[in-house]
């Protein structure tokens, strides 16, 4: 058989290498295991295929996708279409980076030691936050992870989170409170926000109150005035937030929040069906200690010089074990430094321009679809960032598949998670939308919506 | 090194973004919700901030750098061929919320590889759904639970038995999943102690986690007795993934008897690690558990193609969005392909680097269990501790000198002053024999200069960094204006906790 290219021992290699070892082939390694446990056969697997076709069988997958470049997009729902630089791509590839692990040798890995103190900083002046984590692996998980944070700080079994928020965010939180030991309620919505009245009721012994701006349907929450009825009831407010919003929306911390979470992907990740992507955690100084994942500090070495090491170990299963404040290990660093490297590429200036270019475009859309497809908003009352619900007069899906043969993607369906909004189409738009490509979804909706 | 903040200047910046003519106005923000101060983001041409990440790389070092034995981390080389499948639009562009008409070859990949998975684990049912290993853990506790809960036997079985030598993340994931840790003993020969076991299983225990091979790099000589004792509990078993590279296409979990795995595609599926993620656990379990995995399944539909299912009653949920981390399923379903059935040339490659690294150091260091290792071994520095004051954390920083990144140190927790190596399969004998060499001096040079192994590292960006002042005095993000100053004393520090893993 040939020497397969990920591989380098040669049969000379072998023979020596069993030689000093002191058996005569290979299999003898493997005398522990017991003769039933063996496998005994091949594997049943298609053969081996070499780099070229193995590129050609993987690339005619990829081509059979309807990705962004092949069809006009307004999908968003938590996973946004906004450009991802060349610089990302550029620094995500340095060998030194992408094959590096967690920096357990901080003399070793000062580069991603450093890059994960600029990211945490970053996340901190978003945020407006004292304290960051590393990452960790999605907008969901970090939301499960706060709710642990939550249930410690407080002692309280109850999470509440509002209707409004990901449908996913809030299916990952139930799951993991089933083994949290947490109960979770729901508050339902008021013409697509958060009724501040309706969560006093419910904030009531609660750990902790989760809520999203801007929210599910893409308004903006009165997030003020939940994070004060939250804090009343000595719950600690959560904030899930659109991390390219912050250019625009203030900062979760300056109006109090406990903790500000959200999915990092529109910042500086492709969509990549799904993941991976990385989601962000920050909270106030005083929850330093019950933060799970990793966290980088500073400090110096031995000659008196700057430097950075994982730091705050304690709290993490590698030490604590069965007392850590979370299990998580490998979290998703490479994507939060491509976080790092797009939101350095932003600066302030190109945040606030983005986020109002969203504003602005979201607005333009809802009067075009208002124009020319006779749309109007579902919730008309409502000031909205980047995305807005439509109704479409007959099933939202049907529309979708409609304009999908006419080349848009027009949206996403919320009657698959709400009841009621069957007929409701969620649009989003981004920087990368442009004034012509949103004239043609309102043309297209004109034709298949109604 | 200068932060890329301290870098900034006031009206900088690398990006020019879309100018749409004919919008209508910036609608007005309410006043209470607009950003009243602006993040303090960095403000850097972008030929600056190129700069500034290669430099950062260049003070890092991973598997493309050189040799990297870190135990339990398997890092293996990561194909290049994989990182350009994964960056294709078809599927860095695709949203995951296309339809499954529009998401076609992004679906059947998936499927592809949760097949493959099957077979190289012996089980039934796959979920690619958790985006690490340790969230596979919590995940498989999570199924567990919901298997008894729906026998009615929640309330009873409320344990889970965990050996000595295992990750962390193991009694973690038993507390997150709401479970009692029953730990179990090591034998003398480095296998679970099955006397203590036999104590220890009983009506209330719902599972066992193992790794096998074990954190030691040994195999449980005993798997079919451990086998008897919890099936025959009605306990289930689960199999930590971590150390899977050691044994594929030789012997599966599914066969061992495991009811529900957890696979790390950024260990033995070549998932680049990326500074410390991301990864993959998708977990594999046998069928009376299918039921219960988290929703959407993608499933193939005759005629009709490939899909996803959440017409899953009795599923525990989601534990992340979507169907999991996509672009690693791509990276790893290449690699696959790219082995096939030979798969086990690289296990058996993997298992033979080992070997021979621990055959040639076994007399310079100590060895707690004298047996042939798998893909791993642990060797302690209890001796050179003993006679010469040079620890484990003082060979690690030593090896840098050499050029090499130390293997995990100071785990499994039951090997004192441990140095856990793992080669992997890739690595050529010339680099085996470099390190093995390396190892060797650093043992004499112990006896001889052990300033040198004290002092080490000595020409790395930084010397040994100071872990107490960070940890008390926490400096977690810089400071702007009121940064504190940095102003070290310069003393001698000292670390003893795992590192690595």
């Amino acid at each position: 058989m040939t020497q397969h290219p990920f591989l380098a021992l040669t049969d000379s290699d072998r023979e020596q290498m069993l030689e000093t070892i002191g058996v005569e082939t290979v299999d003898e390694l493997f005398r522990d295991l017991p003769e039933a446990v063996r496998l005994g056969r091949a594997l049943e697997l298609e053969p081996a295929l070499s780099e070229p076709e193995v590129f050609a069988h993987v690339a005619e997958l990829a081509a059979r996708n309807a990705d962004a470049s092949r069809e006009l997009s307004f999908l968003g729902a938590g996973m946004y279409d906004h450009y991802v630089p060349a610089v990302v791509d550029a620094i995500l590839q340095r060998g030194e980076l992408l094959t590096a692990y967690t920096p357990y040798q901080p003399e070793m890995s000062q580069g991603v030691l450093q890059a994960i103190f600029e990211y945490q900083t970053a996340v901190c002046e978003l945020t407006g936050m004292d304290v960051s984590n590393a990452s960790g692996y999605d907008g969901t998980s970090v939301a499960a992870d706060a709710c642990y944070v939550a249930k410690h700080a407080t002692g309280r079994e109850r999470i509440v989170v509002t209707e409004a928020t990901n449908p996913q965010v809030r299916q990952v939180v139930k799951t993991y409170a089933a083994g949290f030991g947490l109960e979770v309620v729901e508050v339902p919505h008021r013409d697509g926000t958060t009724d501040p009245g309706e969560l006093e009721r419910a904030a009531v012994d609660a750990a902790a109150v989760i809520f999203q701006q801007p929210n599910f349907f893409g308004c903006l929450e009165p997030a003020p005035d939940l994070v004060a009825t939250a804090a009343e009831a000595w719950a600690l407010p959560i904030a899930h937030v659109d991390p390219l919003s912050l250019g625009v929306l203030e900062a979760p911390g300056r109006y109090g929040a406990a903790l500000a979470l959200g999915e990092g992907q529109a910042a500086g990740n492709f969509p990549s069906f799904g993941g991976p992507h990385y989601g962000f955690l920050a909270a106030r100084k005083e929850f330093i200690r019950r933060m799970p994942g990793r966290i980088v500090g500073e400090t110096v070495d031995t000659a008196g010089e700057r430097g950075y090491v994982l730091t705050l170990q304690t709290r993490e299963q590698h030490i604590r074990r069965e007392k850590a404040t979370s299990n998580i290990t490998t979290n998703q660093t490479l994507l939060a430094l491509g976080g790092l490297v797009y939101l350095t590429w932003l600066g302030p200036q190109g945040l606030r321009e983005l986020g109002e270019t969203c504003l602005s475009l979201a607005a333009y859309a809802k009067q075009r679809l208002e124009e020319r497809a006779g749309l109007q908003p579902v919730f008309s009352a409502q000031t909205t960032f980047k995305e807005f619900a439509v109704r479409v007069g007959r099933n939202a899906r049907e529309v979708v598949a409609a304009a999908r043969e006419r080349g848009v993607h027009p949206g996403y369906a919320l009657g698959r998670d709400y009841e009621g909004m069957d007929d409701v189409l969620l649009v989003a738009v981004t920087e990368r939308r442009t004034p012509d490509e949103i004239d043609r979804l309102a043309d297209v909706l004109a034709e298949v919506a109604r | 090194m200068k932060l890329i903040y301290e870098k900034s200047q006031s009206g900088r910046r690398a990006s020019a973004l879309p100018r749409h003519e004919n919008l209508p106005p910036v609608p007005e923000l309410p006043e209470e919700l607009r950003r009243r101060e602006p993040p303090r983001l960095p403000e850097v041409p972008e030929f600056e901030l190129v700069r500034h990440f290669t430099e950062l790389s260049t003070r890092n070092f991973g598997v493309d750098t050189g040799f990297y034995p870190l135990g339990s981390c398997t890092m293996k080389y990561n194909p290049r061929i994989n990182e350009r499948l994964a960056a294709l639009p078809g599927f860095a562009r695709l949203h995951p919320l296309q339809e499954a008409d529009g998401a076609q070859g992004a679906l059947e990949l998936m499927w592809r590889l949760q097949e493959i998975l099957a077979e190289v684990t012996g089980l039934d049912a796959v979920s690619l759904q958790p985006a690490a290993g340790s969230q596979g853990e919590l995940t498989g506790l999570l199924l567990v639970r919901a298997y008894f809960a729906a026998r009615g036997e929640a309330e009873q079985l409320r344990k889970v038995v965990i050996p000595d030598a295992a990750h962390g993340t193991n009694p973690a994931s038993v507390t997150m999943a709401g479970y009692e840790l029953t730990p179990v003993r090591t034998d003398p020969r480095g296998n679970i102690d099955v006397d203590d076991l036999g104590g220890k299983v009983d009506e209330h225990t719902a599972a066992l986690m193992l790794t096998n091979p074990s954190t030691l790099g040994l195999f449980d000589e005993n798997i079919e007795e451990i086998e008897r004792i919890f099936h025959g509990a009605g306990a289930l078993m689960y199999y930590d993934g971590a150390n899977l590279n050691a044994v594929c296409g030789i012997s599966r979990p599914g066969d061992m008897g495991f009811d529900i795995v957890h696979i790390n595609l950024h260990k033995t599926f070549s998932q680049p690690h990326g500074g410390g993620g991301p990864g993959g656990g998708p977990i594999a379990v046998r069928d009376v558990l299918e039921p219960f995995l988290p929703v959407p399944a993608v499933v193939r539909r005759g005629e009709g193609g490939f899909g996803l299912d959440y017409d899953r009653p009795q599923t525990i949920g989601k534990v992340r969005g979507f169907t999991g981390p996509f672009g690693v399923f791509v990276r790893s379903y290449a690699f696959f392909r790219m082995w096939g059935p030979r798969l086990r040339e690289m296990s058996e490659a993997a298992v033979l680097n080992a070997n021979y690294v621990l055959a040639r150091l076994k007399d310079a260091y100590d060895l707690p269990f004298d047996r042939l290792c798998m893909h791993e071994f642990v060797l302690s520095a209890r001796t050179l501790k003993k006679e010469h004051g040079c620890t484990a954390l003082d060979v690690a920083k030593r090896l840098m000198d050499y050029g090499f990144h130390p293997p995990t140190i100071y785990f499994p927790l039951v090997v004192p002053e441990a140095l856990m190596v793992e080669p992997t399969e890739t690595e050529a004998k010339e680099t085996l024999d470099a390190f093995c060499d390396a190892m060797l001096a650093i043992a004499r040079e112990a006896a001889d200069e052990p300033e040198l192994l004290k002092e080490a590292p000595h020409d790395r960006p930084v010397k040994r960094l100071d872990e107490v002042r960070a940890a008390k005095q926490p400096v977690v993000r810089y400071g702007f204006d009121e940064h504190p100053a940095v102003q070290g004393e310069p003393r001698a520090v000292a670390t003893e906790a795992p590192q690595g893993v």
